[in-house]
């Protein structure tokens, strides 16, 4: 019903917008990651592998991507932990008073970053408000250390940042389960844990599949949190690049890794919506 | 049906554990911000207003925050001038490359930040262009089209195509039922879209953080003062950045409620398959 | 209210051009989705007020026909003419047609009396004459008092009125309805039915009426054009399609009928144990012969009739009539009505007249 104008004039602007700014800038980083800086502080535009070989070469980068991909790991791992039971209660449990605990999820969600992160910097100091308050009930007669600018710090505060995320999605999986097929579990003699395990579980592997794309993804290609929180053991591959084009001055080698970085999460996300077709049935 | 069903012990506990470890912190950053002593120390004594006092003093903050609204109306202003097309253009025209244009706009939505401001900063260096907030607003407009493009795409997907062939039956034209049709039964959507978008665009920081130039925004601004050591003041304009997302937040749930009459909302906006075709 | 009505009645009047009597002609035209084929090869005619019923099961192309007239899907071949003018290829705002939807689609964020301008609003028509004609058309269709009222708190027959004024309002050449009437319930549908084609005579503006419901297009249409798997079987008047129907497919999908094979051989149909007299040429014939036209023997035969012996199968109540299935002599099974409360025996013997049963075309299997 719509004519081809109609659809050229919604189509082409968007696309236009973001081939520069989308397209242009991806191929420009591809650029990046084959030139060099020459030691005049300019970059050259001539094509080798060079940055590709230094970052083979040399176990500091490797080391960093791991611990990186360690700290994502965690993160998600106790995100799931505390959003699957949270999300199964409201969808099976909360009864009337599931709207208000949503909302309740949903704020967290989209209130801003720096302000919780800060939150728990003020928090996790060494005079800061856990350690003062541990010592003031005598439970500590020195402040803990490890408790900021550690590993510590940083998955603690990106596993608060991203529970939210890995909730919603889950949720929205378990309210789509149909309710009558959990009854007819129950029917067919299952006990509620059976139900569980056999039913619930496996119709709500695409929301777990999202949320945990989520938390991993957003939580591996993060630099803030480290930097506010994280300390020198604290450092994430994000922190590298962010010295490469501040600092270093490398842009070439930082555009490789970012370049990787973009590789492994559209790899992920490509695997997620994978998993996610297989185990929806509808 | 939950009546009839076992309840279970532990799952509330949770529940209420999972609240306290999602709030607390924030709790603890209000109150702090009325702490006389500093920071630090417990128990908290001596509540007092002067962290505000001196906030509200501090030139540089609200020079940020102004900076920060003007960022947001102009990232909002893209992210909708081309989101809303963007998902018109899912919904109803079939052209090569579609899905992964689908992708592409959805994309910054899920990448970290430092990937969309990395790339457009090698744009914006290489076009020769200097860093400003202009350039911030380009990012910020770039990374939220997708936000704008779930939101309205779901409202389409409710949206009744029998309305629009009425329109055009009676004699309106395309733009007339747009406007006249469309854009009304998109009110909501379009509204939410707006306000997740500005709320957005005034808490961003990753992708800011490579596109500033000479003017912070307010985020950028406390960033660079959490680099020089923490005061109470910082918590004041946080609890204040709070309360402000808050409400905007809860405006938007508001907004969706009445949409789609749902306890679902938002779910989409972190979807990464497939839209229903 | 009744200028209005004039006022529609004068605009087709005056558009009625010399060159083409035919309102709208629908040549040769055909429409896939894909590999599936929904109209092949159809061309059909509206005359000046005419009601025109297209019939047709569900995934027979009616809507789809309606829509390509209407301007929202396009004819991967053929031709649409009003009068002298190509109607294809124009975009639905510039066709003088209007449609009523299956569900109305009411603007729901718009007052009733805001829906019903919306056309006219649209068309940029001075305010004063928009007020009038919109006060004219809630007149006509009785909705008068709820003209404030948005779609959502009125009822669904009211809405159905609604959409009429609606695309009414704009005097269009020609009114598509597509099963307007689907959403009612039984009883408000069969009043709308009348209402409907009251205020069709009344306005005189050709209707269009796509329906899968056989009795509501015998009640309402001049015509009909029945449709099978996208193309047309016969298009014919209520009383012509249903005496003289052309297919063995027409004769089924409207009433109850019985359908008689036989062989013709110089001028005899034998038909199991039967064979009455015929002008057909010989090889196979089928006759379609309507329960109605058999009766039980009462006394002595009427002449002419086709006479066979047999016992009752079934028999079952319709109110006014019965429907007696009856094994014939031979192994044929007849279906007749008779008046109920007629008495019958067991055994019994039936009779036709020749001129009943009607030779029509074997239809071929589609899916």
């Amino acid at each position: 019903m719509f004519s081809r104008a109609y659809k050229t004039i919604v189509t082409a602007p968007p696309l236009v917008w973001v081939t520069i700014f989308l397209i242009v800038p991806y191929a420009l980083m591809f650029c990046y990651s084959f030139w060099s800086v020459s030691s005049g502080q300019t970059i050259v535009h001539s094509w080798n592998l060079q940055n590709y070989h230094e970052l083979l070469r040399k176990p500091v980068y490797w080391e960093t991507l791991l611990r990186s991909i360690w700290i994502a790991a965690r993160v998600t791992l106790f995100s799931l932990a505390l959003g699957y039971p949270l999300a199964y209660f409201l969808s099976f449990y909360a009864g009337r008073r599931k709207d208000l605990l949503y909302q309740l999820v949903i704020i967290p969600l989209w209130v801003s970053y720096l302000v919780r992160a800060y939150a728990w910097k003020t928090i996790l100091g060494s005079d800061g408000v856990l350690n003062t308050f541990l010592q003031y009930v005598h439970l500590t007669s020195h402040p803990l250390e490890f408790l900021l600018y550690s590993p510590f710090a940083v998955v603690l505060t990106l596993t608060h940042i991203y529970t939210p995320f890995t909730i919603l999605p889950i949720y929205a999986a378990l309210e789509h389960i149909p309710r009558n097929l959990v009854e007819a579990s129950t029917d067919l003699g299952a006990t509620p844990t059976q139900t569980f395990w056999k039913v619930i579980l496996p119709l709500s592997i695409p929301g777990v599949v999202a949320g945990a794309t989520f938390a991993f993804v957003l939580s591996l290609g993060d630099f803030l949190a480290p930097l506010l929180l994280g300390g020198p053991s604290g450092i994430m591959i994000s922190n590298v690049v962010v010295s490469l084009f501040g600092a270093a001055y490398n842009w070439p080698l930082g555009a490789a890794i970012s370049l990787g970085m973009l590789v492994i999460v559209v790899n992920l996300l490509f695997l997620s919506e994978k998993l996610e077709k297989r185990w929806s049935f509808s | 049906m939950s009546a009839d069903r076992p309840r279970s012990r532990w799952l509330p506990i949770h529940a209420v554990a999972v609240f306290a470890f999602l709030y607390l912190p924030i709790a603890v950053l209000i109150l702090y911000s009325f702490n006389r002593q500093g920071v630090g120390g417990f128990p908290p004594h001596h509540l007092t207003l002067d962290w505000y006092r001196i906030l509200f003093a501090d030139d540089a903050i609200w020079d940020s925050v102004l900076n920060s609204v003007e960022v947001a109306f102009a990232a909002m202003a893209i992210a909708l001038a081309f989101g809303i097309p963007a998902a018109l253009a899912l919904d109803r025209a079939q052209f090569p490359g579609k899905a992964l244009f689908r992708r592409l706009v959805l994309l910054p939505l899920i990448l970290p930040g430092i990937i969309t401001g990395l790339s457009l900063l090698m744009l914006f260096n290489l076009a020769g262009k200097r860093l400003s907030l202009l350039t911030i607003v380009l990012g910020h407009g770039t990374a939220l089209i997708s936000v704008a493009t779930t939101e309205v795409f779901a409202g389409l997907q409710k949206l009744d195509r029998a309305q629009e062939e009425a329109s055009l039956d009676l004699g309106a034209t395309y733009w007339q039922t747009f406007w006249r049709i469309t854009v009304p039964n998109l009110k909501l959507p379009i509204i939410g879209a707006a306000l997740l978008i500005f709320t957005l665009s005034m808490d961003e920081i990753a992708v800011s953080f490579f596109l500033i130039g000479r003017e912070n925004t307010l985020p950028l601004e406390i960033w660079a003062r959490l680099r020089r050591g923490i005061t109470p003041e910082i918590n004041a304009i946080s609890t204040i950045i709070f309360v402000f997302s808050l409400i905007a937040i809860v405006l938007w749930y508001r907004l969706r409620v009445r949409a789609e009459g749902g306890t679902e909302i938002g779910a989409e906006l972190l979807e990464t398959s497939e839209p229903h075709p | 209210m009744a200028t209005f009505k004039d006022s529609l009645r004068t605009q087709t009047a005056d558009s009625q051009g010399p060159a083409n009597p035919h309102l709208l002609s629908i040549r040769n035209v055909a429409k896939s989705f894909g590999r599936n084929q929904v109209l092949r090869n159809v061309s059909l005619d509206v005359a000046e007020g005419e009601f025109l019923t297209i019939l047709g099961e569900s995934g027979s192309g009616k809507t789809t026909l309606l829509r390509i007239i209407a301007g929202f899907e396009t004819a991967n071949s053929g031709e649409l003419w009003m009068g002298s003018e190509r109607l294809d290829g124009q975009p639905p705002y510039r066709r003088r047609v209007n449609t009523v939807f299956q569900h109305y689609a009411l603007f729901p964020h718009l007052t009733v009396e805001q829906n019903v301008a919306y056309g006219l609003r649209v068309a940029k028509r001075p305010e004063a004459e928009t007020r009038q004609r919109v006060a004219e058309a809630l007149a006509m269709v009785k909705m008068t008092a709820q003209a404030s009222a948005k779609p959502s708190r009125i009822s669904g027959g009211q809405q159905q009125r609604v959409a009429l004024a609606r695309a009414l309002v704009n005097r269009p050449r020609l009114l598509l309805l597509d099963e307007p009437l689907s959403a009612l319930d039984a009883n408000l549908r069969r009043q709308m039915q009348v209402e409907l084609k009251s205020l069709q005579r009344e306005v005189g503006t050709a209707f269009v009426f796509v329906t899968h419901d056989q009795e509501e297009a015998m009640v309402m249409s001049d015509r009909i054009a029945l449709l099978r798997s996208g193309e047309l079987e016969q298009v014919a008047t209520p009383r012509e399609i249903y005496s003289r129907p052309a297919t063995s497919y027409v004769a089924q999908f409207i009433g109850h009928t019985n359908l008689l094979k036989g062989e013709v051989q110089a001028g005899t149909v034998r038909c199991g144990a039967i064979s009455w007299r015929t002008e057909l040429p010989d090889g196979p014939a089928l006759f379609s012969l309507r329960p109605e036209h058999i009766r039980p023997v009462q006394g002595a035969s009427s002449p002419g009739a086709v006479r066979v012996r047999g016992h009752l199968l079934h028999q079952a109540f319709q109110g006014s009539t019965e429907l007696i299935r009856v094994a014939a002599d031979g192994g044929m099974v007849l279906t007749m009505r008779v008046a109920s409360g007629s008495s019958l025996a067991d055994h019994l013997e039936i009779e036709f007249s020749a001129a009943d049963a009607v030779a029509v075309r074997e239809s071929p299997e589609r899916i």
